[in-house]
């Protein structure tokens, strides 16, 4: 089985300068692995640092000690002390990212958002458009919302366009970070069955899920971060 | 003596040795109308635009020439949100379409989060840190740089 993600010993503490240098603790003795084609399930409760360790696998929280190996490539890559250019490589064709809640430059319409990630490794506007229009169908944002930006869309509407950028990509890894939250049953289903389609294609997934049917639906695994609390 | 908008952008053509002047004049058209400013006003003095026309102009004469690499000094300083809002669009657009390497100064982070992969944040003279735009906005380690973000006004 080949190990997608290897981390070993990661740790991350916050300095507050702005609150007279306190230290806030975060996680330590972070140590898991996730292969090709399983779905590993962050458990534990809220502040405990699940999405914190996701941000350290993508690289948008550097890590103070540990290793964070990524295949990427065909070889495994150290993100914790790879280069910025080396990141930005491996966020553009490796590891696709689905946050909590859809961060977008603004004024850029819903179907470009969706695209984005095609077209940066290559693919035409149209195609990549093209396949955008497909999952977003699929995710049931109607076609009329397709030319507006997705910053006056409602919560669960904005999560699926989120959803459909994270997984239009061949991306062999995906972090998904309470993929369902503000989904309905239906919605739920979808995504449910996107995750499975995912994971039958051989992607490495990490995922965060509060709601226990999701759960049941897609972990093959449960890492229980109350295990990496660092001592306060 | 004032030199038209049109003039303006057609000078650095001239200076990297064109001399055919229909052509100069509509490579100078087009890039206008790239840069969303009306081609009526080719021939105006830039002190009859608008602060956002003449920052708009300005992209517009660096870019004619095709540049591997641009250097941009502020480029929203003292717009309205809104101009300042299309410009950065532009920019952001053409940079993408061009493969252009840039290097921005600014102070408006949302500049830096918008337009960079990297940020480097200074004090006095030095940098203090260095990053992804995301991993220094997101994760600041220097006292100043958590200075800077916790300054941000809220959306």
């Amino acid at each position: 089985m080949t190990a997608m993600i290897e981390i070993k010993n990661a740790e991350k503490t916050f300095t507050m300068h702005l609150q007279g240098g306190v230290t806030l603790p975060v996680v330590s003795g972070v140590s898991f692995k996730v292969n090709a084609g399983e779905c590993v399930v962050l458990a534990g409760p809220s502040g405990v640092g699940k999405s914190s360790i996701l941000k350290m696998i993508f690289g948008n929280y550097r890590c103070d000690r540990g290793r964070i190996g990524i295949r990427h490539q065909g070889a495994l890559l150290d993100l914790a002390l790879a280069e910025p250019r080396e990141v930005l490589s491996v966020r553009r064709d490796t590891i696709g990212y689905v946050t909590q809640f859809l961060r977008a430059v603004p004024r850029v319409p819903t179907i470009d958002v969706v695209a984005e990630p095609l077209h940066a490794v290559g693919v035409s506007r149209d195609e990549a458009r093209q396949q955008a229009a497909n999952l977003l169908r699929r995710v049931n944002i109607p076609e009329r919302l397709w030319s507006l930006p997705p910053s006056t869309f409602s919560g669960g509407e904005q999560q699926r366009v989120n959803i459909a950028r994270g997984f239009i990509s061949d991306h062999p890894i995906l972090l998904l970070d309470e993929p369902t939250a503000s989904l309905d049953a239906k919605n739920r289903e979808i995504v449910v069955e996107l995750i499975a389609a995912k994971k039958r294609a051989g992607v490495a997934i990490v995922a965060i899920v509060h709601d226990d049917e999701v759960r049941q639906a897609i972990a093959d695994r449960i890492v229980d971060v109350t295990t990496f609390a660092a001592a306060a | 003596m004032a030199v038209s908008a049109g003039a303006n952008v057609g000078e650095r053509l001239m200076a990297v040795g064109w001399n055919h002047y229909g052509r100069i004049r509509d490579t100078a058209s087009s890039w206008l109308q790239r840069v969303e400013i009306d081609t009526a006003r080719i021939d105006d003095a830039p002190r009859t635009y608008s602060g956002g026309m003449r920052q708009r102009l300005q992209i517009a004469r660096n870019l004619v020439t095709e540049p591997r690499l641009v250097f941009m000094d502020e480029p929203t300083g003292g717009l309205d949100v809104s101009v300042q809002a299309r410009l950065l669009d532009l920019v952001r657009g053409l940079v993408n379409e061009l493969g252009l390497a840039a290097i921005v100064v600014t102070h408006d982070l949302a500049v830096a989060r918008l337009l960079s992969h990297r940020v480097m944040v200074m004090k006095a003279g030095r940098v203090i840190e260095t990053g992804l735009t995301d991993q220094v906005l997101d994760d600041p380690r220097e006292p100043y740089t958590q200075l800077l973000v916790s300054s941000i006004l809220p959306p």
